[in-house]
């Protein structure tokens, strides 16, 4: 069947919030019952699969098939403690389920109707089992917006997200909005773009669209290259469709008929429910010629990336749709103005565009309540490394670290001290204890020596080198810099030298003098954002942690204490 | 990216892939549109059917396209998923994200490297294991994460080493004895 109208659409959605009934509606005297097992990729490495098998089973042997649906949705975000399992209405959340627990559940809870009480969420500092997801403390200060369907929908059944508002965005649209409204709504809600940039969504927009061509594109960057962030692949595993209802928001917009997604071709699970969901919209007639009975068409296609983080740079990321190799481009001309084969292109993050259905159902001005003056929203996190709670969290912004950290994050396991919180992947720097109290924004960040970048955020705890950090991190961007320019090339490969050399005890004070000229000479002549940022994690790990360079310096018997060598160099640290 | 890849000068006549392989690579260029920026497909496909991508195998579709050999190995040297050497049995991927590496990931690698008597990107002599450092997985909330395959085994400790590497050893037995 074909969608041709609003009204159709409400027909769909009528028919199919039967099915999602239970998990919005906190009914306990509804019979029926869900059961939502994390199908993302974390909870799929901890066996969440034969959990759902187990459950299914022993449920057709109860002859209880009819009145329990197990549903495999997205990811819940709380990965430390996967598998996970939600029933539904009785909204009672179990943390770490094994397979084996598949009969006590159905037996205990959905037969008799008592809780696991074992499979329960201890709270580690209360020690208290918590018996919902909202008293955890991981989930009360969150705001989910982009990722309001992870968990609640599952991905693969289209009517599922209709039934839950999907589609209404493009309809209104398409059906009820001209493109400048369009526009104008996403300018007005402050939206900026989520991959790292922070440019704002509407100017870019407007600018494609002011563009005289008559071929235009847009393309969502899902080459999710950071190590230790997981935000594009969970929305896309977990609702693909906001994905594509943005894009194709965003397509009417600016003028364009054609679509790209650029993703990760380790991404498997991410590919393959995005191309089912892509087939299920299809089918619908919310792609392809004549949406929602206007003349607008558009439909979208994949591109697979193939392992270079380069190709999160737009000009990049082109490149390589082209089928070149992906090295970035000297901006100006940007993209919106000549991109993919020359024609305007309009490329977004995957966050970004999960943003857009709802600002156009919610409007601009509940989009702008939201986060700071000049960061709107919210801002998905993916909390990883030395911290007790690990997982993906969505915060509005202007929360400070420390509310991230100790509050959602549950502080540092094993009783260990909080050492520094690394935001911004290989591009971003080191915050340390003094500047935990900083709200987070674009702004913000750049103003404590760090950005907010895809959202990446690792914690330290006083185990951890800085020196290794940073050496670390040099490896990673001399191996993934694209050759292109000098600096990048040549320049990074030094810097990773000079950290090994100090890393491994052979370094004097004229290499930390050098380490720290090179640094800024990198930064400074490089060709594009990856190799201009590179040597931020030096540049910051040196500004707050000198004493750990020193102590591996060998000729100098230095006296403990920040400040008190002098660099030879003018270029020193501004502390 | 940075670093130079070999490739086989000359490949040795019982090392050529088999000619089905070409037909199948053959038929899927031709089932295209238009090939017009479609060589990162056409490899991703290439290396899905022939495991790697040897210089055969990079000439044959630099004919078809009717571009010069020099840029198909200009795109595949560039991107790290490409890779010109044939895989051992099972591949060890070591997630090196800073996740990971937080968390002990690169002492995880170098037991590897120690127990396998070779370095990451490198295939033992019995063919049966490669190891790869690779980026990010993803699984952040099981760090460490080693995959085998398609297997992922989370929070993996120094000492659990020698366990998943025996567990593939003894299954070789297996797959030979059948």
């Amino acid at each position: 069947m074909q969608i041709k109208s609003l009204a159709e659409l409400d027909k769909i959605k009528q028919e199919a919030s039967v099915k999602v009934m239970v998990r919005q509606h906190r009914n306990s005297e509804e019979t029926n019952k869900n059961i939502l097992v994390c199908g993302g990729t974390g909870c799929l490495a901890s066996d969440s699969d034969k959990v759902i098998k187990n459950l299914g089973a022993i449920l057709k042997a109860k002859g209880l098939s009819e009145q329990v649906q197990v549903i495999r949705t997205g990811c819940f975000g709380f990965c430390e403690q996967g598998p996970i399992i939600k029933i539904e209405p009785d909204n009672v959340f179990y943390v770490r389920v094994k397979p084996k627990d598949a009969k006590e559940i159905i037996e205990q809870h959905i037969i008799n109707g008592n809780r696991v009480e074992r499979l329960l969420y201890k709270d580690p500092q209360t020690q208290e089992k918590v018996h919902t997801q909202e008293e955890m403390a991981f989930y009360k200060k969150q705001l989910r917006v982009a990722l309001r369907n992870c968990g609640l929908i599952n991905p693969e059944d289209i009517s599922e997200y209709i039934a839950l508002g999907g589609y209404q965005a493009l309809g209104k649209a398409l059906t009820q909005m001209s493109a400048d409204e369009v526009v104008d709504t996403v300018k007005k809600s402050g939206l900026r773009g989520r991959g790292g940039g922070g440019f704002p969504t509407g100017l870019k927009w407007e600018i494609t669209r002011k563009q005289q061509d008559k071929e235009k594109f847009i393309i969502c960057n899902a080459d999710e290259g950071d190590p230790g962030a997981f935000m594009d692949r969970s929305i896309l595993e977990g609702d693909p469709h906001s994905v594509i209802e943005a894009m194709a928001i965003g397509a009417y917009a600016i003028g364009a008929d054609k679509g790209i997604v650029y993703i990760r071709a380790e991404y498997p699970l991410a590919i393959e429910r995005l191309t089912k969901a892509l087939e299920q919209a299809r089918e619908l007639g919310l792609l392809g010629k004549g949406i929602f009975g206007t003349d607008f068409n558009f439909d979208i296609t994949l591109k697979y990336g193939a392992g270079a983080f380069v190709c999160g740079e737009e000009t990049a990321l082109i490149n390589s749709c082209e089928g070149k190799r992906g090295e970035p481009n000297y901006k100006p001309p940007y993209p919106a103005e000549e991109g993919y084969w020359g024609h305007p292109t309009c490329v977004n993050n995957v966050e970004t565009f999960a943003n857009i259905p709802v600002i156009m159902t919610k409007g601009a001005e509940w989009f702008a309540s939201m986060g700071t003056e000049k960061s709107k929203g919210t801002k998905v996190f993916a909390l990883a490394g030395k911290i007790n709670n690990v997982g993906l969290v969505e915060v509005p912004m202007g929360i400070t670290l420390r509310e991230i950290i100790f509050d959602i994050g549950g502080g540092i396991p094993h009783g260990k001290k909080f050492k520094a919180v690394q935001t911004g992947g290989p591009s971003g720097g080191v915050i340390t204890e003094k500047n935990l109290d900083t709200p987070i924004d674009y702004d913000g960040l750049l103003k404590i020596g760090t950005m907010m970048g895809s959202g990446g955020m690792i914690v330290m705890d006083e185990d951890d080198n800085m020196v290794n950090i940073a050496k670390f991190y040099l490896e990673f961007t001399m191996d993934e810099a694209c050759g292109r320019c000098a600096p990048g090339r040549i320049g990074t490969k030094r810097l990773f030298e000079m950290l090994h050399k100090i890393a491994s005890g052979e370094a004097t004070m004229d290499d930390l003098d050098a380490l720290k000229q090179l640094a800024y000479m990198v930064k400074d002549s490089s060709l594009c954002g990856l190799c201009q940022t590179a040597p931020n994690p030096v540049v910051s790990t040196m500004k707050h942690f000198w004493n750990e360079y020193l102590d591996l310096v060998k000729d100098v018997d230095h006296p403990r204490g920040e400040g008190k060598y002098v660099p030879k160099n003018k270029i020193g640290m501004k502390s | 990216m940075t670093k130079p890849q070999e490739i086989d000068v000359m490949e040795p006549a019982e090392r050529k892939p088999p000619k089905e392989k070409f037909d199948q690579l053959e038929a899927y260029i031709e089932s295209l549109e238009t090939t017009k920026g479609a060589l990162i497909e056409i490899l991703h496909k290439a290396q899905n059917i022939f495991g790697y991508l040897p210089r055969d195998v990079q000439l044959f579709v630099a004919r078809k396209l009717g571009i010069p050999g020099a840029e198909v190995y200009g795109v595949v040297s560039f991107y790290s998923y490409f890779t010109t050497k044939p895989g051992g049995l099972h591949t060890v991927s070591v997630c090196m994200g800073t996740a990971c590496f937080v968390r002990g990931a690169d002492k995880v690698i170098e037991k590897f490297k120690e127990k396998l008597g070779i370095e990451s990107n490198e295939t033992t002599k019995d063919g049966l294991f490669t190891l790869k450092d690779v980026r990010c997985i993803g699984a952040c909330g099981l760090a460490p994460v080693v995959m085998v395959d398609d297997k992922v085994f989370g929070r993996v400790k120094v000492e659990d080493v020698d366990d998943i590497i025996e567990m593939y050893r003894s299954n070789k037995e297996e797959q030979y004895a059948d």
